[in-house]
């Protein structure tokens, strides 16, 4: 059994520090709120939240602020990173992951108290989603096995709804190079300090089959917040607004019970 | 507090003695726990022992961590990964002040609040009588658990040396600042971390400075090989290597770095290494070597302007700096409440439960080659997890209980060490930790 309290890799072999991008929006933050960091998934960055949820979780009075972790970080210096950035903010932070951020959020929550987690769209089940990336995307999905890159297709990331002249600048933004970890990683370690966690997805979501999303918001204690007809991409698809609101209603009413 | 027709009466709240690193981290994982928590400060501001500000505060202007900040960090809250191996204590201060703030742990503390005494009231609770630091009226409160963390380096212990001396002594605590030494002729002593520390600091600002110890020590480099010692040392640890192997290791590693100190007259240690709180300092060799700091055994007595040493020589210093350690004070606590022996020592099971009530609690009265913050969180941890346990399932706290009660003393404490007080709370932090993880373990919530 791994142990929580002897650490040995990061006591002989710390992991060194890096340059890391963190988009914030504070102007309007309520002191009674906490801030929220949000932490992208694979090929994505800060930039993904910038668009649509960082602003408007700002516009409703929390301190918002999404991380890009360091390029070509494994797992551990991932998880390290978002660590780092939530204990340098002032006050406990809730962690909000998205796609493969979703696994690092999970595991930087047993390294950190976080104040309450959600994790969307969360790639944390390796196989099922591997299987239905060769599924959905083969030609996209092929090189990836090797090493090379991740190529994401339109039908993967978005619901039908979204225009492709739209969906193009982003798909040609996001470079992926999955590691052999997001497959083969070690379960999440529970959480430290019983934070709240939401799950939310979308049962028409091509990365992330329905099966995962009930078996990993189980795993927390709930089921899923369901959004259907989006895609992968939930802060990115038309109706991003859906989702975030929802996530900052249910925060607000888990801040008001404790 | 609705309905409550004692108004002293804080029924499932724990009470905290101390804000400083192990009260904070006690505070917030009683809290994880679900406890209500009140802490009592003497002083104004958190941050205890490496708050300079504070009366009783130790450290000194250069003082930095012994141990590297990753072996020394809190486990749940890093410190920047910008910041250097070993911090200073202003880095120190300000990172348990984050801490604090991050998790809003100030909102449970009373500043300026003293705990006169904690006294059993039968069924595992307390009545806590505090009164405010300058004076004042007392109040009693009643308690469900109080855990102890008021620090054991604030009580100085100075050594009883006969005779008058004409110049000045003073113990370590009073020292704060390299002018105090600027041009004088000064003895420092105590082989410890803060004895070496002053030495070094004396040997770049007094005239002449000898220092005093009664043994040979290890004395092992900040740095082998290019990375902290500590860290090191522990990938020695993570291989499992038997400790007669590390103890040869040790030596080799300090004979190709540090070298041969008896060369500069220093004994030869009279105990294997890991036997004694570890030593870290690397300037202390090249001092010696550069001949301005004289290595002088024992002092027996003072005589006038001199210091009479154990070989007969004699020295005349200006000052005297003992840097002869602190001894822990429970004045608010009857001693057989820790099982206080008459020298002093308590006697705590993994150097933190009371053995004979279950709601009583010690964090951070441990030493070890480790920093003092992750022990004393995962203390705290188990404190908190345990007086949680007695609550929702009795049952099983007593099996908990008796099975502890079974564990080999050996396994957690460090037993062979010089037999000083200096190594009454000695543990190896690996094997330390190894049992507390145990403990929690055996108390792991069912869900």
């Amino acid at each position: 059994m791994r142990s929580e309290l002897l650490r040995f890799a990061d006591w002989t072999d710390p992991v060194p520090a890096a340059a890391r991008e963190v988009v914030s929006l504070t102007e309007d933050a309520r002191d009674d709120l906490p801030p929220l960091l949000f932490v992208p998934g694979l090929g994505h960055g800060a930039w993904a939240f910038a668009e649509h949820w960082l602003p408007r979780a700002a516009e409703r009075g929390f301190a918002a602020h999404a991380l890009t972790p360091r390029p070509g970080g494994d797992l551990r210096a991932q998880v390290h990173d978002v660590v780092q950035v939530a204990a340098s903010l002032p006050r406990q932070v809730v962690l909000v992951g998205h796609g493969a951020g979703a696994l690092v959020t999970a595991y930087a929550m047993g390294r950190y108290p976080a104040r309450a987690a959600v994790l969307a769209a969360p790639v944390m089940d390796g196989w099922p989603t591997l299987w239905a990336a060769l599924r959905t995307n083969p030609v996209g999905t092929l090189p990836a096995l090797f090493g090379g890159r991740l190529r994401l297709n339109r039908k993967q990331l978005f619901g039908p709804g979204m225009p492709a002249e739209q969906a193009q600048p982003w798909l040609d933004r996001i470079v992926a190079r999955p590691r052999r970890e997001l497959v083969t990683h070690d379960p999440a370690p529970r959480p430290v300090g019983d934070p709240p966690v939401l799950v939310v997805g979308s049962p028409d979501d091509r990365i992330v089959p329905r099966t995962s999303l009930d078996r990993i918001a189980a795993l927390y204690g709930g089921a899923p917040l369901l959004f259907p007809g989006m895609g992968h991409d939930l802060m990115l698809d038309v109706t991003w607004s859906e989702p975030i609101e929802a996530v900052l209603d249910w925060l607000a009413k888990e801040l008001s019970e404790q | 507090m609705p309905d409550t027709p004692d108004i002293a009466d804080r029924r499932d709240a724990v009470c905290v003695i101390g804000a400083g690193a192990s009260g904070l981290a006690a505070i917030k994982n009683l809290r994880e726990h679900g406890f209500e928590v009140d802490c009592y400060e003497r002083e104004t501001s958190v941050g205890g022992a490496w708050n300079w500000r504070h009366d009783r505060s130790p450290v000194s202007a250069g003082t930095h961590l012994i141990s590297s900040r990753p072996l020394t960090e809190f486990p749940d809250f890093p410190m920047p990964d910008t910041w250097p191996d070993y911090p200073g204590h202003q880095q120190v201060l300000s990172y348990l002040e984050r801490y604090s703030a991050h998790f809003g742990l100030e909102r449970d503390v009373w500043f300026g609040t003293e705990v006169v005494s904690v006294e059993p009231v039968g069924d595992g609770r307390w009545d806590v009588t505090t009164q405010s630091t300058g004076g004042g009226s007392s109040r009693v409160q009643r308690y469900a658990g109080v855990v102890v963390a008021n620090g054991h380096n604030w009580s100085p212990s100075r050594p009883e040396i006969p005779g008058d001396f004409r110049g000045q002594v003073i113990h370590s605590a009073q020292y704060k600042d390299p002018t105090q030494l600027r041009g004088r002729k000064v003895l420092v002593i105590g082989g410890g971390n803060t004895g070496c520390d002053i030495a070094v600091e004396a040997a770049q600002q007094a005239s002449s400075v000898w220092h005093s110890t009664r043994r040979g020590y290890w004395y092992a480099p900040k740095y082998v090989f290019g990375r902290p010692a500590d860290q090191v040392n522990d990938r020695l640890l993570a291989l499992r290597l038997p400790l007669r192997l590390r103890q040869w290791l040790y030596r080799r590693v300090l004979a190709l770095t540090t070298g041969d100190l008896t060369r500069y007259g220093l004994p030869v240690p009279d105990h294997q290494p890991y036997e004694s709180h570890p030593i870290v300092n690397s300037q202390l060799p090249f001092y010696l070597g550069h001949g301005r700091i004289t290595p002088v055994p024992d002092v027996t007595g003072f005589d006038g302007a001199s210091a009479v040493l154990a070989d007969g020589r004699r020295v005349e210093p200006d000052l005297v700096i003992t840097a002869t350690g602190y001894r822990p004070r429970f004045e608010f606590l009857a001693p057989e409440l820790l099982g206080t022996a008459e020298d002093g020592r308590p006697d705590l099971h993994l150097h933190a439960f009371a053995r004979q009530h279950p709601t009583l609690a010690v964090v951070g009265l441990v030493q070890a080659d480790f920093g003092l913050f992750p022990l004393a969180h995962w203390q705290s941890v188990a404190v908190a997890r345990w007086l949680r346990l007695r609550v929702t399932d009795p049952e099983r706290a007593a099996a908990v209980q008796q099975k502890e009660s079974t564990r080999p003393v050996a396994g957690w404490s460090r037993r062979r060490v010089v037999p000083t007080a200096r190594h009454w709370f000695e543990v190896d932090h690996a094997d330390y930790l190894r049992a507390v993880e145990g403990l929690l373990r055996e108390m792991e919530p069912t869900a």
